[in-house]
């Protein structure tokens, strides 16, 4: 027996947080990028896309047709899950667990439990813990993000504002978590309970949060990125990695910018590599400015 | 002594984490002169087909392959897929680079998909210093070892007899993540491959 009561080459424990939260480990300094048909998965794995986020359509063309937004078909899900090798990403509702049960049936890699689809639950999110796959969930702060995990998310993302391909929101969103872990850090023990009571997060996991000097899983941004230079500035703001929805394949030249995308997170502090990727990428997607959306038709409110 | 450790997309930060805890420089590489004035190099966990196309694209390959003659080099997970010389039919992804380096056969994403994933104590004999304690092994959508040939030999297998790890010379791979753990002794044992020649 060893020290930790286990024996050697003893059973092996699956889906424990440990191998949730090392998925998005392995995902780090890459690129997820939202697919709606094998072509595409196949053509943002070919672009070096760390994970590809399968769904019938992107938050662009959900903000165009309206409607309920609803998970993808699983036979579309299970196309794209043939078509490639990397990790497969699906979005369920919030607080819709029976679409998650189903998306963990199917055996994608991670699900998204995403603003993005219309809520089915305007009070409660989903109990991550009774899944074996893990989850990823969207935040503004640095309480939603610690709700989040304390329900069970294995990964965060910073919203931004889906569908327009303006980055404004998705750099507010992360540079309130991470200035809020900054304040946190140099805040006294005795104010943590008191500050944990005020942004409604789970006391034990702001005292990790402080001692850590960074949120306990893996934050990706998303929301918004469209080009390189997003993709970069995001990363040089201090996120794990990126989330690219409709910025890709509403572009004019998907595959290469989705190639620009990936060289650029990587090489997110060397401005001369920057500048070559960015050059010739052809049309952008058009986006909307945040500014202009109602307040109905924003989409990172949802989330409680 | 300077370990670099491949920072195109993944697990890298871990992997430097550990070695400065080791009271090693850790230096992150993404691009080729960054090789230079290297001990050794570790080839982290990610998605082997991102890191293999970026690795190409910025003219790393060959570098790589030059640096493995004199120097250690490590892969977890997904650098044990760069690392082999084979890739068994159909596991491998659409057009993925390989470095070639090691005489090893390996089966990308052998054991499924996420849901797939484990932890499991793993007994690795040379890594027991006169006492036995097993190694905690984390498994992610991990390769697994079908054969070794030449110099290389299995160093850890899981108890159905998977090989999960192996070493030729001063070359290391293993399908799982030490530096996901706190245990620090595959990367001291990795140390003592690089000091050998430096």
């Amino acid at each position: 027996m060893s020290e930790n009561g286990k024996s050697p080459n003893g059973p092996a424990e699956v889906a424990s947080f440990k191998v949730k939260v090392g998925l998005a480990q392995m995902l780090k300094g890459g690129v997820i990028m939202d697919v709606v048909t094998p072509e595409q998965a196949v053509i943002a794995e070919e672009a070096g896309a760390c994970a590809v986020m399968a769904l019938e359509r992107v938050p662009a063309d959900i903000r165009v047709y309206g409607g309920v937004a609803r998970m993808s078909d699983p036979g579309l899900i299970k196309e794209i899950m043939a078509a490639v090798t990397i990790p497969v990403m699906a979005k369920a509702r919030i607080g819709h667990f029976v679409e998650a049960q189903i998306l963990e049936a199917i055996g994608v890699d991670y699900v998204d439990e995403s603003e993005v689809l219309t809520p089915a639950d305007e009070e409660h999110h989903i109990n991550k813990h009774n899944f074996k796959i893990p989850f990823v969930c969207g935040c503004r702060n640095l309480g939603e993000a610690l709700r989040r995990i304390g329900e069970g998310a294995a990964m965060i993302r910073t919203k931004g504002e889906a569908g327009t391909g303006d980055v404004v929101e998705a750099v507010r969103h992360a540079r309130t978590v991470l200035g809020e872990i900054r304040r946190l850090q140099l805040m006294p023990d005795e104010e943590l309970m008191t500050y944990a009571k005020n942004i409604g997060a789970p006391y034990h996991l702001v005292k990790e949060t402080k001692e850590l000097g960074r949120l306990p899983v893996v934050n990706f941004a998303a929301g918004g990125i469209a080009t390189p230079a997003d993709a970069a500035l995001m990363m040089q703001i201090g996120v794990d990695g990126v989330f690219v929805g409709s910025g890709i394949f509403k572009s004019g030249d998907p595959a290469h910018r989705a190639r620009a995308i990936v060289e650029a997170t990587t090489h997110f502090n060397n401005p001369e590599i920057l500048a070559r990727v960015s050059e010739n990428l052809g049309e952008p997607m058009v986006g909307r400015t945040v500014s202009s959306l109602a307040e109905g038709e924003q989409l990172a409110g949802r989330g409680w | 002594m300077k370990i670099g450790v491949l920072a195109l997309q993944g697990a890298f930060i871990e992997h430097m984490k550990m070695l400065q805890r080791l009271g090693v420089t850790a230096v992150d590489v993404r691009l080729p002169e960054q090789l230079d004035g290297l001990d050794g190099l570790i080839i982290p966990g990610g998605e082997s087909t991102s890191i293999g196309k970026l690795a190409r694209t910025y003219g790393l390959m060959e570098p790589l392959r030059t640096l493995a003659q004199e120097k250690a080099l490590w892969g977890t997970c997904a650098g044990m897929i760069l690392m082999a010389k084979e890739i068994s039919s159909g596991s491998a992804g659409k057009d993925q680079p390989l470095l070639g380096i090691m005489d090893i056969v390996v089966e990308r994403n052998a054991f499924g998909r996420q849901v797939d994933s484990f932890e499991v104590d793993l007994d690795v004999p040379a890594l027991n210093n006169g006492y036995v304690k097993p190694f905690p092994a984390v498994f992610i959508r991990a390769p697994r070892l079908l054969g070794v040939k030449g110099t290389a030999k299995v160093l850890a297998t899981l108890p159905d007899g998977t090989a999960v790890a192996a070493q030729q010379g001063k070359w290391l791979v293993t399908s799982f993540h030490p530096e996901l753990t706190g245990d620090g002794r595959f990367h001291a044992y990795f140390l003592k491959l690089a000091e050998g020649n430096s």
